[in-house]
């Protein structure tokens, strides 16, 4: 007869075959089990964070910047809520989560029992799909294939509920083995007739845009090589979404820039003007498109995406194919080069006129900002931060707010999984728990979490894990006193009205890093700001940077609510002409 | 200037509203209902009626039938999200108007009356195929299969002889001829 295991232990078992090497945790009564059992398991690593919240987050920060999934384990009741909010932030921006969640014992399951909740009850929206494991023997299999829901077609988080009872509960193990063979959900079945429409579109389009997001980070670091061949090809102009920077070069040429609501006047005005727009691995986000009614007027639109239901949700497409970003663009390709003479050359002559009037969009220079010599501009901050850094492979994340535009805007990425931050779900908080993931991934990088004062001080706690963890992840506050992008709206949108945007009795933050133990910084000097980024990058141990900056900038340029792409505010000069009324305030 | 209407997510035109049929195929596992009718309710799409059971025990299979209105995108979007949950095997949806699909709904009546009225009920269910499952001298009850308008109206019209409950089921489909739904 085999060997008989306990639950606890075929979770071990499993996540060993699965090649997990580290979790993100917080114990509690209803896991004591499987950290019982976490000593026998010397190539798993259980990194302790101080709120379930921050094990979600850096989880996200680990799988973001590894391409593997983020395994988390918490404890029952409240140890599931608290991970909630970073179940749904990865929902929504398609990071593959594993999270284990206790339970209490199966008999006192819908008994109101000492820190029960209806765990899956509650995260069923929030993932792809969840398990509570009733039965001993269905563990092994729950366990294998919740890896392969979470890595597989559109990546996503999903939640395993263990009762006590079922941890100690014993049975006998089988050694996985990995399928080749994709489960039902997964579509890659685009057919060569959709590679030739596209090819088609290609050849006869004269202002065209590749308009790319996450879903070619997703698609693994393969998928940006055959991007920048892809787009090299046929010379195209490339914009992208907050998500997908990383995957063409920043400071290419043919980039043009983010597009959306805090996009380059280049890159929207290429939107609203094209007449062919590729969407590769993004879904028409409402911080993309603007006004519906109004978006890309002119443009045919194909759309590639491994997820059926994004096509057509926002905006209809005239050509969809549905498949593996990698895939697809790879077969379009091998297409392009097969009758080469065609397209080639003729092509880039057709469209120059395009990449002229791109480049007068240019030369507005949407970007700038008026630099003070008297106090640090944010978005200089940023400037400085990047051609501090810009030699070294650095990974950025950031909280939610002006600061993460600034950094969008103004840092340039050349390599994906470098850029880790909350799009879709607008997770303040985020980013010092997810540099703390992507440290854990990657040991000897630079890794600095951009962040507000406001955002940062939502998932503080975790510097706490950083120094624990001797990760020397640097966090660089932008810190104008204000939830800078509330104050931002309140001051375009409700009049000048700040109500309760302004953070009174902010910390010293300087004094906090000391007492968590690690270093503070503060620079308030334009002058000094290189010197004092110098001594941030050269301490070994993690720092708590606060920048002082204007507590006034705007994050321009900005589309105001109920304007298409075209009418953009581009800055202070710009601003008297495009004040935002009616009801175009409440729908923002 | 913007006209004060234009916004970011104003409903654009809206589309006509179709009724459609979906007959969802999942596995009989212990929450699956609440996936199927919490995609709805997540994501606002409405539910007219529902109606599930087990079909087949050995595979465990249940039959989940929803009738639903919506523009086409949203009816759309509805069908590629219902498949994308993995309990979900397949997805078929039909239109309402579709003459090669037969809807029908079951409702159970109880009449109370005299014998005279009750006579007149069931003379009215006869189009229904009515078939009485209780009788006394007062009452009876009586079970018709119909479409739903077709329902509505009995209910109505058997007011006035005495109908004073009603049970009913949601709406279940299957297509006509030798075909099955793959």
């Amino acid at each position: 007869m085999s060997k008989l295991y306990t639950g606890a232990e075929i979770v071990f078992k499993c996540l060993e075959d699965q090649e997990v090497e580290y979790i993100f945790g917080y114990p509690g009564g209803a896991v004591l089990p499987i950290y019982d059992e976490l000593k026998n398991h010397s190539l798993i690593k259980h990194i302790l964070v101080r709120h379930e919240q921050g094990a979600g987050h850096a989880a996200e920060g680990y799988a973001r910047s590894s391409g593997k999934p983020g395994v988390v384990l918490v404890t029952s009741g409240p140890g599931a809520t608290n991970v909630v909010t970073a179940l749904t932030d990865a929902y929504m921006d398609s990071v593959p989560l594993v999270c284990i969640s206790g339970q209490v014992p199966t008999h006192l399951i819908g008994t109101d029992a000492f820190q029960e909740c209806d765990t899956t009850g509650i995260t069923r929206p929030c993932t792809k799909h969840n398990w509570l494991v009733k039965d001993i023997k269905d563990l092994s299999k729950v366990m294998h294939e919740a890896f392969k829901v979470a890595t597989t077609g559109r990546p996503g988080p999903v939640l395993i509920d263990i009762p006590k009872d079922i941890q100690f509960a014993k049975i006998n193990y089988s050694k996985f083995k990995k399928e080749k063979k994709l489960n039902g959900k997964i579509h890659n079945k685009f057919s060569q007739n959709e590679i030739d429409q596209l090819i088609d579109l290609i050849s006869k389009a004269k202002k065209p845009v590749v308009y790319t997001g996450g879903g070619v980070i997703n698609s693994g670091p393969e998928a940006s090589e055959t991007l920048k061949e892809f787009v090299r090809l046929i010379g195209f102009p490339i914009t992208s979404t907050l998500q997908g920077l990383g995957a063409f070069p920043g400071d290419d040429n043919q980039f043009i820039g983010m597009l959306g609501m805090h996009g380059t006047y280049e890159a929207n005005n290429a939107m609203h003007d094209c007449d062919l727009l590729i969407n590769i691995g993004a879904r028409f986000d409402d911080r993309i498109t603007g006004k519906i009614d109004e978006f890309s007027p002119k443009s045919k639109k194909v759309h590639i995406d491994i997820d059926p239901s994004s096509i057509n949700k926002i905006i209809k497409v005239d050509l969809a194919i549905v498949g593996d970003v990698n895939e697809v663009i790879k077969s379009a390709i091998k297409k392009i080069n097969k009758k080469q003479n065609g397209l080639k050359d003729s092509n880039k002559q057709r469209i120059s006129k395009w990449w002229e009037q791109i480049q007068k969009w240019r030369t507005k220079d949407s970007l700038g900002f008026i630099n003070s010599d008297k106090e640090i501009k944010p978005q200089h901050a940023v400037k400085r931060l990047y051609e501090l850094t810009k030699n070294q492979d650095t990974f950025i994340t950031t909280e939610v707010g002006q600061h993460q535009m600034w950094a969008a805007q103004h840092y340039k990425f050349n390599k994906p999984n470098r850029w880790m931050t909350s799009g879709g779900l607008g997770t303040m908080g985020y980013g010092l728990p997810a540099a703390v993931g992507v440290q854990i991934a990657h040991p000897d990088k630079l890794v600095i979490d951009i962040a507000g004062e406001a955002s940062v001080l939502m998932t503080m706690q975790e510097m706490s894990t950083a120094v624990q963890y001797n990760l020397p992840i640097k966090i660089f506050i932008l810190n104008n006193q204000y939830m800078g992008m509330v104050r931002q709206w309140q001051e375009l949108l409700h009049e000048k009205n700040y109500s309760e945007s302004y953070s009174e009795a902010l910390p010293d933050f300087v004094k906090l890093a000391e007492a968590y133990g690690c270093k503070g910084i503060k620079a308030d000097n334009p002058l000094e700001l290189d010197d004092k980024i110098k001594e941030m990058l050269d301490y070994k141990g993690p720092v708590i940077f606060d920048c002082h900056v204007d507590p006034n900038e705007n994050c321009f340029p900005m589309i105001p609510s109920g304007k298409p792409h075209n009418q953009m505010i581009l800055g202070p000069n710009d601003k008297e002409e495009n004040k935002i009324t009616g009801k175009g305030k409440s729908l923002v | 200037m913007s006209s004060p209407k234009s916004a970011y997510s104003i409903p654009t035109k809206k589309g006509k509203l179709d009724t459609h049929i979906f007959v969802v195929w999942v596995d009989n596992e212990s929450g699956v209902l609440a996936r199927v009718v919490g995609l709805f309710s997540g994501r606002g799409y409405n539910i007219e009626s529902l109606a599930v059971a087990e079909v087949d025990a050995a595979k465990n299979i249940s039959r989940i039938t929803i009738v639903t209105t919506g523009t086409p995108q949203v009816i759309d979007q509805i069908k590629l999200q219902l498949k994308k949950l993995v309990p979900v095997h397949k997805v078929a949806d039909f239109k309402r108007e579709d003459k090669n699909v037969i809807f029908k709904e079951m409702a159970l009546l109880k009449i109370v009356a005299k014998k005279k009225k009750i006579e007149k009920c069931l003379k009215e269910c006869k189009k229904f195929n009515p078939v009485i499952l209780d009788k006394t001298n007062k009452s009876v009850v009586v079970q018709i299969t119909a479409l739903r308008r077709e329902i509505d109206k009995m209910s109505k019209k058997l007011k006035p002889y005495g109908l004073t409950s009603t049970s009913r089921t949601g709406a279940i489909a299957m297509t006509r001829g030798a075909q099955t739904f793959k």
